[in-house]
């Protein structure tokens, strides 16, 4: 795998999408050696800022050519100043860029039936990833749903990728009333699926990872972890995750996944260290 | 031993102004360089090795290294604070004998300068760390970490009683090689810390890295709970830079002879600057790593030309050069008699 890139990028275009913003920048270097799952990061409010972390994004479409070299899309939610203030860029403002980051989701080497499932802007790396799914000759139905209609993100782009689209809201807003999770069980059954892509809140990667264990279907997740670095030195994004060798680490997500296999987190022990986990205190905590 | 000699930023070192000697000592550890990475903020190095070169740094500080493995503990273990950030990471690491094994050995493989930071839960483990270091080939120096603020007892800080420091020092003196440089790490938590700094000195440690991250807690207002899993954390970034700078003038002042390890919230060359003429001989850069991962290496280019462009043609001559008395002027450097050294 090819090192990340520290860049300097620009800011072609700021476009709503319902709740969220898609950021086009130019990031000279990324979008060669991006994979589908991959995200990378931006430092917030420019070099003398008071807000030091970088935020993390997952790496929605890349385009290697152009007027303007490698450029790329992020989707940006709104839920703190750090992206409130990537929201008000605008044409030409320059963003330091580090990416492409983390570990990518794992792609079939047969021609299987694949379901993605995007949880509200979690959706956003599954563009990528439908296109070269569909190229391999796969199978793709595409499951997205979110609390209401406006916090679903790209289903109108996406259902030119996708063999079938369901989408799912909370209130009823847009598709079935519902979580993905109520649906997703037929549309395995429909589709024989072998895989399951996940990328979306916890709680949802959880419930997707269950439905695929009990389907016995393969299930990569991509987690939302809050990382201070995204290069794997801060130590802040780890998770309960089960290695081959059967023992619990806690694990970076920043540089061990942020894909992993459904079947190796352990989702209720997130935000706590199990007491089987490797090194965990003996007595009392640590 | 080689001398590097830095270029300013920006500039290659054919068409350079000023050239300045950047080569440095912590007592007997010789330095290429001044800057360092700070324990806990670079891991073992590796992952900075992408970004660039970690051999053209002074040296690599590594994470703190337990005595067994160690998971840490629950998140959140981080909040974002104004121009810092507080932590509460638990120590995370593989132990003591899987670090040598891969991390020590792909850094020496590497050729990179490495100061092993170690932390204990009491004297006995820290005084089988310095024994299992003995005689481990690639160990450029030690730092003990006795002001981790995220430690079982957090009324146990080794280094906020003169005491408990002291014992620690003696025990890793006792257990290492005699010429081996040990730096203490201290904690700007205390009352007096001149008075850490002359026990941990008196105990035997060759050099003093100062500072550690000062307690802290953030309250999620969603919550309304504490926003890390261990409740308190350590605060770190520029936020805390002029606690740090304090650190080092006052040690400075108490003890004109022991080399100092500066650090806490540097950002920038000027930044580094300020901490050598406190009387730092080097600096560490730890929290911004995470705003820029090259860092480092900036940092040790704008130092270069900090230095060129106030006149100095050797980091040595600046290093505690705002100690000097009233009637010494900078006029030409080389003539300015240094108060402290």
């Amino acid at each position: 795998m090819s090192n990340p890139l520290q860049i300097r990028g620009e800011v072609l275009d700021v476009k709503r999408a319902g709740s969220y913003f898609v950021i086009s920048l130019t990031a000279p270097g990324i979008p060669e050696t991006t994979r589908p799952g991959h995200f990378l990061n931006i430092g917030i409010g420019g070099e003398e800022s008071s807000m030091l972390l970088r935020r993390s994004f997952a790496i929605h479409q890349v385009q290697m050519r152009g007027m303007y070299g490698g450029t790329l899309d992020i989707v940006v939610g709104v839920n703190g100043s750090g992206s409130q203030w990537l929201s008000e860029r605008r044409r030409h403002d320059p963003l330091s860029i580090v990416g492409p980051l983390g570990r990518p989701f794992v792609l079939p080497k047969e021609k299987v039936s694949c379901v993605l499932v995007g949880g509200g802007y979690g959706s956003a790396p599954l563009f990528m990833l439908a296109e070269q799914l569909r190229e391999r000759g796969c199978r793709v139905d595409v499951v997205l749903g979110a609390s209401t209609e406006e916090k679903l993100f790209g289903t109108l782009h996406i259902k030119r990728l996708a063999t079938t689209l369901t989408i799912t809201t909370d209130d009823g807003s847009s598709g079935t009333q519902g979580r993905v999770t109520d649906v997703l069980p037929e549309i395995m059954e429909k589709s024989d699926s072998a895989v399951v892509y996940a990328c979306g809140p916890m709680g949802m990667l959880a419930a997707v990872a269950a439905v695929a264990s009990e389907k016995r279907a393969h299930s990569q997740c991509s987690v939302e972890e809050s990382m201070a670095c995204g290069i794997g030195v801060c130590m802040t994004c780890v998770l309960p995750v089960i290695g081959d060798d059967g023992v619990t680490r806690m694990v970076r997500s920043c540089v061990e996944g942020p894909v992993f296999r459904g079947d190796r987190v352990r989702w209720s022990d997130i935000g706590t260290v199990p007491a089987d986990t490797w090194g965990a205190p003996v007595e009392g905590g640590h | 031993m080689t001398r590097a000699v830095f270029s300013p930023a920006g500039q290659s070192a054919a068409e350079s102004s000023p050239e300045v000697d950047m080569s440095t000592s912590l007592g007997s550890l010789e330095l290429p360089a001044p800057v360092l990475t700070a324990s806990g903020c670079a891991a073992a190095g590796r992952e900075l090795d992408q970004f660039f070169d970690i051999t053209e740094l002074g040296g690599i500080v590594t994470k703190s290294v337990m005595l067994q493995p160690r998971s840490g503990r629950a998140t959140p273990r981080m909040a974002e604070t104004p121009s810092g950030m507080l932590n509460s990471i638990g120590l995370q690491g593989p132990g003591i004998d899987q670090f040598i094994e891969k991390d020590l050995a792909w850094l020496e493989q590497r050729g990179a300068r490495t100061i092993v930071s170690i932390a204990g839960s009491n004297v006995d483990e820290y005084s089988k760390l310095a024994q299992k270091l003995r005689n481990v080939p690639g160990i450029a120096g030690i730092e003990v970490n006795i002001s981790c603020p995220n430690v079982e007892n957090r009324g146990l800080v080794f280094a906020c009683h003169p005491d408990s420091a002291s014992s620690v020092i003696q025990a890793v003196r006792r257990f290492s090689d005699p010429k081996m440089p040990i730096l203490a790490k201290l904690s700007p938590d205390v009352t007096d810390i001149a008075e850490i700094a002359h026990s941990v000195v008196r105990a035997g440690a060759t050099g003093i890295s100062v500072m550690n991250t000062t307690l802290g807690m953030v309250i999620n207002t969603d919550t309304m709970r504490p926003a890390l899993a261990g409740v308190t954390g350590g605060l770190s970034g520029p936020a805390i830079r002029p606690i740090a700078v304090r650190c080092v003038w006052q040690i400075r002042k108490a003890l004109p002879d022991i080399p100092i390890l500066g650090m806490g919230g540097i950002r920038t060359g000027q930044d580094a600057f300020q901490f050598i003429l406190a009387g730092a001989s080097a600096v560490s850069v730890g929290t911004v790593v995470f705003n820029d991962p090259s860092a480092p290496i900036r940092i040790q280019h704008e130092l270069a030309q900090q230095l060129a462009d106030h006149g100095f043609s050797r980091l040595s001559d600046a290093v505690s050069y705002a100690h000097r008395s009233a009637d010494v002027e900078i006029l030409d450097v080389d003539e300015v008699e240094i108060e402290v050294e």
